[in-house]
């Protein structure tokens, strides 16, 4: 069954095209990782999943329902965190629970926030200030707020963005445990692929507001696209001799050197030819990761 | 020519002297005032000056001789005529420094009354000229116009209810001349709309009176000094 | 929609700028009063310069009830600026903050949360009034006394008695409320054109000083508009302070000289307030919420 259903979604602001005719779907159970640049139109695409800016086009679904239809329904069962952990800088982590917990129809007891607290580690801190709290703390909160009413989709905004390598690999084991232990259903969008890929089931790349490519996690890993680093003393140089051999059409110039898109069998040929070429090599690596083939799919090179 | 103005001059003073001795009608009056030494009286005032807006209020009159002489509204602010009250026939008569002299007899509401000029002889006296109107048959003062030195004119009329045989009004009305007011927008902070009607009325009229009806006299039971 | 009422409430109680009106008016009115205990005699002395050249007023003109009214003629001007604070900021603050999406990806509506903050804002509104009808009404009695009420106004005097003041001070005060929540409803339609807080606050007290010029220059091309300005009525409340007199100009206890003037004030204030309101709610309903 589809939690997410999205189809034909544009967004225009002005004669500028944030998001262009996306479609995709998200199953139950999935950990929905939605990825894109900078500006690529996916905070537009959660805001407007989350009724928080009007679409120019298309239609959503969540939990089978049209969201302009059954706003109040839908939302009941969604808890979000959107981009920045912006909270009210004058309560407390106990109060911002509190009053959350009455939004909901649902009973929420003193018992449930305290949970919650303890869950995303705040609870000693739970009667000081929020302005008082670092920027991860404001992050739990916010996911504790998301997470307060037991909501059956979960969509987090670029949920580790400003976190220490230590609260980003907090909130990477909080999204496993809520998909494989409680059987939520997570949307999160990042521009940090290298966390998606540890945590997705499901990839959906958006770049300048359309889909680039959507799919399983392990089937966007081509390993007949294996994107190779070549590191050299003489850029220049070792450009020169591979753009005279049969590799120049395979080859790309980024600012940090030298890539090649190669079959992952054809890497040890590669070195050799190299070595044979008499080219200053330091290093050669082979990037098959999913921040590499984002890179490749919406770079400008 | 010199000396014959003045024993023209020094004629008429004897003569207004021997007036002031001899008029009969005064003395009667004054007589019939002589007999309260004090009194308290009850009434209710009434307020009527154009640009003020005030209800009629309960007040008390407190007066011990010679002139002494307190309007009190009963529990709250009372306007009353500048210097006006001081103004009483006790204070013109009272003290005996004045010239009387009689000028006809006229008919008010119906009584012929006979009207009496009283100038003052002590140049302290803030009065500078009474006339007095007299019925001859009652010895009651039903009307007075007096000139002050400060203050302009007043005129008050008197009737006369069961308290006339101590020469006690049952009604007295002051009647005075009022000067422009106005305050400037800036201070009352009032720049909305005005009240034409009573802009009009306040320009229109220049004399206020003030109207006490007497209910009831409380008399040479003996009044505190502190209360004036 | 109680609950989401609680909740602006709430905020409103936390946030630290909502005691700046509460203490500017306690603060004001303490300094007011505190000069007219010491020298107050002078200041009616010269307020009834005029009248003294024709009578003599006697009794406590200086006493409560008269204190109250001048605090409120300097203070029902001001005030509205201390409403603009929070109004101004009910929405736009938290577009500011970013907290506006939390709300807003809760089940309640926008319609529900706008009308919400709203309520909220009106009930600080009228606490503010309270607090300030405490101190410029039942601290003056206690201060100074009761007594009758002596009013110069421009071209004339009105003197009511002390039992027919007080119901007075409770119509001017339900009548300021009109007044003061027009004045919310302004802040609240600048706050929802903006996302920040200072805008919205400057716009709301640039529009009242702009439209209270209109409302009391006398020039006969604003003379069309000033009877639909909100502005020229909020000090209406004054209304209740004037009384009507009989053919012998005996002013009539009780009785209010122009009922029909508060009650269209009245009217044109609260369709004031309906209109900007409805302004508000349209236009967070159409808004991108993109903070």
């Amino acid at each position: 069954m589809s939690v997410i259903k999205v189809q034909g979604l544009s967004k225009n602001f002005g004669a500028i095209k944030a998001v262009d005719q996306l479609s995709f779907e998200v199953e139950a159970g999935q950990v929905y990782g939605f990825l894109g640049q900078n500006g690529s139109g996916k905070s537009t695409t959660i805001r407007m999943l989350l009724s928080l800016i009007h679409p120019s086009q298309g239609h959503i679904e969540i939990f089978g329902q049209s969201l302009t239809d059954n706003r109040s329904a839908i939302l009941e069962q969604i808890g979000a965190v959107i981009e920045r952990p912006d909270l009210y800088p004058y309560l407390t982590a106990q109060e911002h629970l509190t009053l959350f917990a009455k939004l909901r129809k649902q009973k929420i007891t003193a018992a449930k926030i305290e949970a919650t607290l303890t869950q995303v580690g705040l609870l000693s801190r739970a009667n000081d200030k929020v302005q008082t709290y670092s920027l991860g703390m404001k992050q739990r909160l916010g996911i504790g707020i998301a997470l307060l009413h037991d909501p059956q989709l979960i969509i987090l905004d670029e949920p580790t963005n400003g976190l220490d390598p230590q609260g980003i690999a907090d909130i990477r084991q909080l999204i496993k445990s809520l998909s494989k232990d409680q059987g939520k259903t997570v949307l999160v969008s990042s521009h940090l692929l290298s966390e998606i890929e540890q945590i997705a089931t499901h990839i959906l790349i958006i770049h300048q507001g359309k889909k680039m490519a959507e799919g399983p996690t392990s089937s966007l890993l081509d390993p007949n696209k294996t994107i190779v680093q070549i590191k050299t003393l003489d850029d220049v140089d070792a450009k020169q001799k591979l753009m005279a051999s049969a590799y120049s059409t395979n080859l790309l110039e980024r600012t940090e050197g030298l890539y090649l898109t190669i079959p992952k069998l054809e890497i040890p040929a590669l070195n050799a030819f190299i070595v044979a070429s008499n080219i200053d090599l330091v290093s050669l690596e082979a990037k098959n990761s999913l921040e590499d083939y984002f890179l490749q799919l919406t770079s400008t090179f | 020519m010199k000396k014959l103005s003045l024993l023209i001059v020094g004629i008429c003073l004897i003569q207004a002297a021997a007036f002031a001795q001899t008029n009969p009608l005064i003395e009667r009056v004054t007589k019939k005032l002589n007999l309260v030494n004090d009194y308290v009286a009850t009434g209710v005032m009434k307020t009527d000056v154009a640009f003020i807006k005030a209800s009629l209020g309960k007040v008390k009159v407190y007066f011990k001789k010679p002139n002494l002489l307190k309007v009190k509204k009963e529990g709250g602010i009372s306007l009353l005529p500048k210097g006006g009250v001081s103004v009483t026939i006790n204070s013109l008569l009272n003290n005996k420094q004045y010239i009387a002299i009689e000028s006809g007899v006229q008919v008010f509401k119906g009584k012929s009354l006979q009207a009496i000029k009283l100038i003052p002889t002590d140049e302290k006296l803030d009065w500078v000229i009474s006339t007095l109107w007299i019925d001859p048959v009652d010895a009651l003062v039903y009307k007075t116009f007096t000139t002050t030195k400060e203050n302009g004119t007043y005129e008050i009329t008197m009737e006369y209810g069961q308290y006339a045989n101590y020469g006690l009004p049952s009604k007295l009305v002051f009647g005075f001349n009022t000067k422009d007011y106005k305050l400037p927008n800036g201070i009352t902070l009032e720049f909305g709309d005005e009240d034409p009607a009573a802009k009009q009325k306040a320009l229109k009229q220049k004399k206020g009176t003030i109207e006490i009806t007497y209910t009831k006299y409380v008399i040479n039971e003996g009044v505190s000094n502190s209360m004036f | 929609m109680w609950p989401i009422i609680q909740i602006e409430l709430f905020k409103i109680y936390k946030r630290p700028r909502t005691y700046i009106a509460f203490g500017a008016i306690a603060a004001l009115i303490l300094v007011i009063q505190m000069g007219l205990k010491i020298d107050g005699e002078a200041y009616a002395a010269f307020l009834m310069k005029d009248i003294n050249d024709t009578l003599t007023v006697d009794g406590k003109v200086l006493n409560g009830y008269l204190i109250c009214y001048i605090l409120l003629q300097l203070l029902l001007v001001h005030v509205p600026l201390l409403v603009a604070l929070i109004a101004a900021d009910m929405l736009s603050g938290e577009a500011n903050l970013g907290t506006l999406r939390l709300l807003f990806t809760t089940p309640y509506s926008r319609t529900q949360w706008v009308l919400a903050k709203f309520v909220a804002a009106s009930l600080y509104t009228i606490l503010l009034l309270i607090w300030l009808a405490f101190l410029a009404l039942f601290l003056s009695m206690w201060i100074f006394g009761t007594d009758d009420l002596f009013l110069m106004k421009s071209n004339y005097v009105v003197l009511i008695q002390e039992q027919d003041v007080f119901w007075r001070y409770l119509g001017a005060f339900v009548f300021a409320s009109f007044s003061l929540l027009t004045v919310a409803a302004l802040g609240f339609l600048m706050s929802s054109l903006a996302n920040n807080s200072i805008g919205p606050i400057v716009a709301t007290i640039s529009a009242i000083v702009f439209f209270t010029i209109l409302s009391t220059l006398n020039i006969p091309l604003f003379n069309i508009v000033k009877p639909y300005l909100f502005t020229t009525h909020m000090n209406n409340w004054k209304e209740f302070f004037d009384i009507q007199v009989n053919d012998s100009n005996d002013a009539i206890t009780g009785s209010i000289l122009n009922v029909a003037k508060i009650k269209n004030s009245i009217i044109i204030l609260a369709i004031h307030i309906a209109l900007f309101v409805g302004a508000s709610v349209w236009i967070m309903k159409k808004k991108d919420i993109l903070s």
